[in-house]
């Protein structure tokens, strides 16, 4: 049995805060997790924080354009907030647009934009 | 490429059986890019592609090893990193450095992202397995 790493509900908002190196099998867990999670509690947002993330390889960025798309279906939108301007540089240069996927820059942007979204205003 | 590898007079090797050995293997490379004097963006550029090249090397070479070391050049510091693992192969290089080819379900990034993310890239690869080296310089 692996590490998972945790989706806490908060409100109407799941949110993910990966506070370490994930290795891929714990990245494919959390996928999983997250997808059951918005159909078990109707979450209608998710925010996955990864400013502790010290890479995103093309695997995690994977998972994360992943996970946005999965999410759009189920009825909850996605933002990724805290990317490191390092990682934001390097995610470029190996080729992932990231494209779908949402950005904020914290956790209280992030929050703030999901509330707009539901508002019908982004 | 040089042959840093002859040149070092300690060479960090790594086992990369399993995706927890992917990342102690970033771990290592990381503190050698530290070290080294890499600036931050240089790191997380050497690492990503490191994590790149060890997990092509697990999903495709079945494991392998990685040998990694602090070099310099002309009073550069960098660092070198080699992957080597006893796989297949790659039949068509030219092909797998090509953006957005892939042989499995993947992005077809990890290779080609790789080479663009570091200073020096070097691959050989035959029947009897596929050798990746890279060095990152510190600027
Ligand atoms: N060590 C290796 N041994 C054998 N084949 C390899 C190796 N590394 C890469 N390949 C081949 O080269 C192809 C391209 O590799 P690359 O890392 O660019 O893409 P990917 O692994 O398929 O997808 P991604 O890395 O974007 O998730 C792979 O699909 C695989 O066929
Ligand atoms: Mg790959």
């Amino acid at each position: 049995m692996t590490d998972r790493v945790p989706v806490l509900k908060i409100g109407e908002v799941l949110l993910v805060s990966i506070q370490t190196d994930l290795d891929d099998q714990m990245v494919l867990d959390l996928q999983e997790d997250l997808s059951n999670r918005i159909v078990a509690t109707g979450a209608k947002g998710v925010v996955i924080d990864i400013s502790a993330l010290e890479i995103v390889d093309s695997f995690v960025g994977r998972m994360l354009a992943h996970n946005a798309a999965v999410s759009r279906i189920l009825g909850a939108e996605t933002i990724v907030v805290g990317m490191r301007p390092a990682v934001a540089m390097t995610l470029v240069e190996l080729g992932l647009s990231m494209s779908g996927v949402r950005t904020a820059l914290n956790l209280e942007r992030g929050l703030k934009l999901l509330r707009r979204i539901a508002a019908g205003r982004a | 490429m040089k042959d840093y590898a002859a040149e070092c007079a300690s060479l960090e090797t790594v086992p990369v059986s399993t995706s927890g050995d992917v990342v102690s293997m970033r771990q290592m490379v990381r503190i050698l890019a530290q070290r080294g004097g890499l600036s931050l963006v240089h790191q997380t550029k050497l690492v990503t592609a490191a994590s790149e090249l060890g997990r092509n090397m697990l999903v495709y070479g079945g494991g392998g090893s990685v040998r990694a070391a602090s070099v310099t050049d002309a009073g550069r510091p960098g660092v070198f990193v080699e992957f080597r693992d006893k796989g297949p192969g790659i039949a068509d290089l030219d092909l797998a450095l090509t953006d957005g080819w892939t042989s499995g379900n993947g992005m077809g990034l990890g290779l080609s992202g790789a080479r663009r993310l570091v200073d020096e890239f070097d691959i050989e690869s035959g029947p009897s397995g596929t050798t990746v080296r890279i060095v990152k310089w510190a600027k």
